[in-house]
């Protein structure tokens, strides 16, 4: 009795009792939602056009930001580095195009999945050899980005809220929008969503496929770059950043792998059920909650709703 | 989007030549040694029993495949290698046997992409969808409009292509081709799996593409009876090697047409 009443009552006992704690833990997992949904939006725009699952959009985030800080701390100006960074990602989307998967197409699946395994690694050990393996701090002060925090009175109790949170949330949701009408409104988004229905077809309509695997790596690349920023100034920017691109996988079942809303609402859900999961129900089984539950939650949509909560349902004429 | 060079080919001139083609996929030969010409304006229909190499002969066309000897001469350009994007840029547009739309598409966007090499506006205007790439995108939006009118399919504009029945796919398709506005247009069993009425329509917008936009066709097709009635011209394939060449009537007395067709007595 005494587990059950733990499990199924104390924790909404303390939700009602202490509201201000809970609009805490909701804001900061939509924080770390947000940042899910942006890693995740990564993987999605690269599986939608060339339906490659591209293990190195994780490692992307962390060269986006280490080449981003490396370039201020041997003496560029922020604003330089930035642009300078993005020509690195372009650079990059370019030489991928080129010397991985030009020459892997027409391969299965799988082929081109390890060869970004292959792209991660060289990534990392690019990286090391270049900027160093130490953990470095995002330039943030030179980015105008918002630093320190505002305690809100709210519902009877203080909600304290990181201006760079706020930012992070603004602005991963202003990328999202121009990126959404991108896709559906202009001639290179339907350009790029034929790729990823049919080449053949796209091909017939002289549409160049090594273009469009450009630009789409490209944008991908332009997504890493803002995701690493933004953290990168919540904490630092290391090679562990990676692993935390892993929690996209789960985002991705969730929410479809070829939906951008669905990469959106996938990265909210899993970062709010985290956050609550741990702070709620962690103590019950002594915490650790937040490493392993949004993986839990992708093996139920694996069971029962395979193609996520957006994913397109493949529509056969028999 | 004629290259200021290229000379100008009027009704009646050869628009493409294919000569002495030959394809083969490892020991395979596809195709074997096979000329023929298409003249500006014309309806050129390629005939021939299951595998004569029809559909390996209109890829080798449009670029999807390279030609393992010979040559293909398209507005007096010989070329060796011709990749598809290339082809489609240069006038050629073309449909597929077994329906190659963009699924998850609407029809609006899918013959919108077929004007894809119409706009060119550059990928910095696109992002912001602003200015000059606005208003491209309207004056491209009222041509494809007069498609969707022209192929009668304005009741399915904004349904996703994938949920629509055969006929109206192929439909579509031809659409997306004719959006492309190409100087010969390749339609590879265009009325397949269709009932008879809709053979009908597919013959009325066939000939009126032909009539109404001088557009040159080269077409494949099964139904002997519609390949008699459009088509100016027939070459008639058969195990990767041309067996007539010739006006419709002419072919359907050739004794090897007979033969390939009906099988000869032994």
């Amino acid at each position: 009795m005494d587990i059950l009443y733990k499990i199924f009552l104390e924790p909404f006992a303390l939700m009602a009792s202490a509201p201000d704690l809970l609009l805490q833990t909701l804001w900061e997992g939509l924080v770390s939602g947000v940042l899910y949904a942006l890693i995740a939006l990564g993987f999605v725009l690269i599986f939608k056009a060339s339906g490659v699952f591209n293990f190195a959009q994780g490692i992307m985030v962390v060269f986006a930001a280490l080449t981003l800080v490396g370039l201020h701390e041997k003496g560029v100006p922020a604003f330089l580095a930035l642009i300078l960074t993005i020509g690195v990602m372009f650079v990059l989307a370019f030489a991928v195009e080129r010397i991985v998967l030009k020459p892997l197409v027409n391969q299965p699946d799988i082929i081109l999945f390890m060869a970004t395994f292959g792209l991660t690694y060289f990534l990392i050990g690019f990286g090391e050899l270049i900027f160093g393996g130490n953990p470095k701090q995002m330039i943030s002060r030179e980015l105008f980005l918002p630093q320190g925090s505002t305690d809100l009175q709210l519902l009877g109790g203080l909600v304290r809220v990181q201006h760079i949170d706020i930012a992070a949330a603004v602005i991963a949701s202003l990328m999202i929008a121009a990126l959404a009408v991108f896709f559906s409104k202009t001639r290179i988004g339907r350009a790029l969503r034929a790729v990823a229905d049919s080449h053949k077809a796209a091909l017939s309509v002289g549409i160049s496929l090594d273009q469009i695997w450009v630009i789409v790596w490209f944008t991908a690349g332009i997504v890493a770059l803002v995701t690493g920023i933004m953290w990168g100034a919540r904490s630092d920017v290391s090679f562990a950043l990676q692993i935390i691109a892993l929690k996209a996988l789960p985002v991705l079942i969730l929410g479809g792998f070829t939906s951008i809303p669905g990469a959106i609402v996938g990265g909210l859900i899993i970062g709010v059920g985290e956050k609550i999961g741990e702070f709620y129900w962690g103590p019950l089984i002594g915490g650790g909650i937040e490493t392993w539950l949004a993986y839990m939650i992708a093996l139920l949509f694996l069971l029962y709703r395979p193609q996520g909560l957006f994913g397109e349902k493949i529509i056969e004429r028999v | 989007m004629r290259a200021p060079d290229s000379p100008i080919i009027t009704k009646g001139d050869v628009l493409l030549a294919v000569d002495n083609v030959s394809l083969s996929f490892g020991g395979v030969k596809a195709l074997t040694d096979v000329s023929f010409d298409i003249r500006k304006g014309e309806i050129r229909a390629i005939i021939g029993p299951n595998g004569a190499g029809k559909t390996s002969m209109l890829n080798c066309i449009n670029g999807f495949y390279h030609p393992t000897e010979g040559r293909i001469t398209f507005k007096g350009e010989t070329r060796q290698r011709m990749r598809p994007h290339v082809a489609a840029r240069g006038g050629i547009a073309r449909t597929f046997q077994n329906v190659a739309l963009f699924k998850g598409m609407t029809t609006l966007d899918n013959i919108m992409a077929g004007r894809s090499l119409k706009m060119r506006r550059g990928f910095f205007w696109q992002v912001l969808r602003h200015g000059p790439a606005l208003e491209e995108e309207i004056s491209q939006r009222r041509v494809v409009e007069d498609i969707i009118d022209f192929l009668e399919i304005q009741a399915i504009r904004k349904v996703p292509v994938g949920k629509l029945a055969y006929g109206l796919q192929k439909r579509v398709e031809l659409g997306r081709a004719l959006a492309m506005q190409p100087e010969l247009l390749l339609l590879d069993e265009p009325m397949a799996g269709m009932n008879l009425e809709e053979k009908e329509d597919m013959s009325r917008f066939i000939l009126d593409v032909n009539q109404q936009f001088g557009t040159t066709i080269a077409l494949i097709e099964h139904d002997m009876g519609v390949v008699m009635d459009l088509s100016d011209r027939v070459v008639v394939l058969e195990y990767g090697r041309k067996i007539a060449d010739g006006k419709p009537d002419e072919v359907k007395r050739d004794e090897r047409v007979i033969a390939a067709y009906l099988g000869v007595p032994h």
